[in-house]
């Protein structure tokens, strides 16, 4: 019960379920939407995220006391943008094909609102180290709703995960057809609708 | 000319840059519930776009790109790897450039726009528009084309979405779909009606 009652844990578990970024704090949908036809994106996109919002909230949190007020905006994209940088570049080093299908949203993740959002909202007022497990709740929570999505649009739009083929074959024989549907713009849209709905009803404050 | 009405009448419709990109979200859902905010943002945004695009084009094209800095003597620099943060530093310029030129000239405009400019440096459809047309290779005819017709594409679609929403005040949904739920849904069905468009080949 100690290891709950710990602040930096609560900072960061907060954000995971309760208050996830793109449920209810209505942050970060654009990319949320964008990358989610298929798992193996959403989980990059994911991790990508998580390491740009974690050490941004940090090394803003870091500064905050240095940086004059009104030139903060400025300072938060610079941090922001340098990081994306080196998340794209490592992905072009590594992960080649993934980073050509992610193509340009890797670097929105600049002018992702979450990433600003949680700067602007926690890393300017409190210590690094918890800016840093906030960062890193976000993430997660970011990261877990985006597997979600990217879950059901593969499975029923593509009849597999992770590029490997999951519904049987003898069930196409049969006449199962996957849902072309799934792969398209709208039902990204559709289902984070359903999602939040689903989240608004299970967690009611 | 054909390939630039072309052009446009796709990044307008079939390529929506809010509905099949999902680029410019945030603002979407936020301001969307008030229609005289929505018109507003929708203008800068086509405002901003028009003008930042060419003008990343310029800077990408002559400074970053892969032996772009030959006419300074330097043919084997390539400097594209910092177009990020190039980019959202020349749209943050840009914005404010645009701000003071309305705020001189016309006082009306800068009173039913100033809010919303400053926003608008966060706003991905912006960043987007600029990092698409690098990834596709425009030409400058092209890419001025693209940036208003992103822009036009984003701000029909932001006024449509809040005129519905002014409708849906008198709707009766579950009590858990109301606000963000909703909205998320009815932009689904906008961006399947959109798709409509992708049979049209000019």
């Amino acid at each position: 019960m100690k290891l709950l009652n710990n602040k930096y844990i609560k900072t960061m578990s907060e954000p995971v379920i309760g208050n996830n970024p793109i449920n209810v704090q209505m942050l970060g949908i654009c990319s949320a939407l964008a990358v989610t036809v298929q798992l193996k994106t959403a989980i990059v996109m994911g991790l990508a995220l998580t390491f740009v919002v974690t050490f941004s909230n940090f090394i803003v949190s870091v500064f905050r006391k240095f940086v004059p007020e009104n030139i903060r905006i400025i300072f938060e994209l610079c941090v922001i943008a340098s990081l994306v940088i080196l998340a794209d570049e490592f992905l072009k080093a590594y992960l080649f094909g993934i980073s050509k299908q992610l193509s340009v949203f890797v670097g929105l993740i600049i002018t992702n609102c979450l990433v600003m959002g949680r700067a602007e909202t926690f890393a300017l007022g409190n210590t690094p180290g918890i800016s840093m497990m906030d960062g890193l709740g976000n993430g997660i929570g970011y990261s877990l709703v985006l597997i979600f999505v990217a879950f059901i649009r593969e499975l029923f739009g593509s009849g597999s995960l992770l590029g490997y083929k999951i519904v049987p074959q003898f069930l196409y024989n049969a006449g199962y057809t996957d849902m072309g549907f799934m792969l398209l713009a709208p039902a990204a849209f559709i289902i984070i609708g359903l999602l939040v709905w689903l989240q608004k009803t299970l967690f009611k404050s | 000319m054909e390939n630039l009405l072309s052009l446009f009448v796709n990044s307008v419709f079939v390529g929506n840059i809010l509905l099949s990109y999902f680029l410019g979200m945030c603002s979407f859902v936020a301001v969307s519930n008030n229609y005289k905010t929505a018109m507003g943002i929708g203008f800068a945004v086509i405002f901003v776009n028009s003008v930042t695009a060419p003008v990343n084009w310029l800077v990408f094209n002559y400074l970053l790109a892969p032996g772009a800095l030959s006419w300074a003597g330097l043919p084997n620099m390539d400097l594209s790897f910092l177009k990020f943060i190039t980019f959202i530093a020349s749209i943050a310029a840009m914005v404010q450039i645009v701000e003071m030129i309305i705020d001189r000239f016309s006082q009306p405009l800068y009173t039913s726009l100033g809010v919303f400019l400053p926003l608008i440096a966060v706003n991905c459809a912006i960043l987007g528009t600029s990092l698409f047309m690098v990834e596709r290779q425009y030409s400058l005819p092209e890419t001025i084309v693209f940036g208003f017709g992103a822009g036009t594409g984003w701000f029909l679609a932001m006024i449509t979405l809040a005129a519905i929403r002014i409708k849906l005040l008198y709707a009766d949904p579950p009590e858990g779909l109301k606000g963000y739920g909703l909205t998320m849904i009815v932009a689904g069905l906008m961006s399947m009606g959109f798709m409509i468009f992708s049979g049209i080949s000019l």
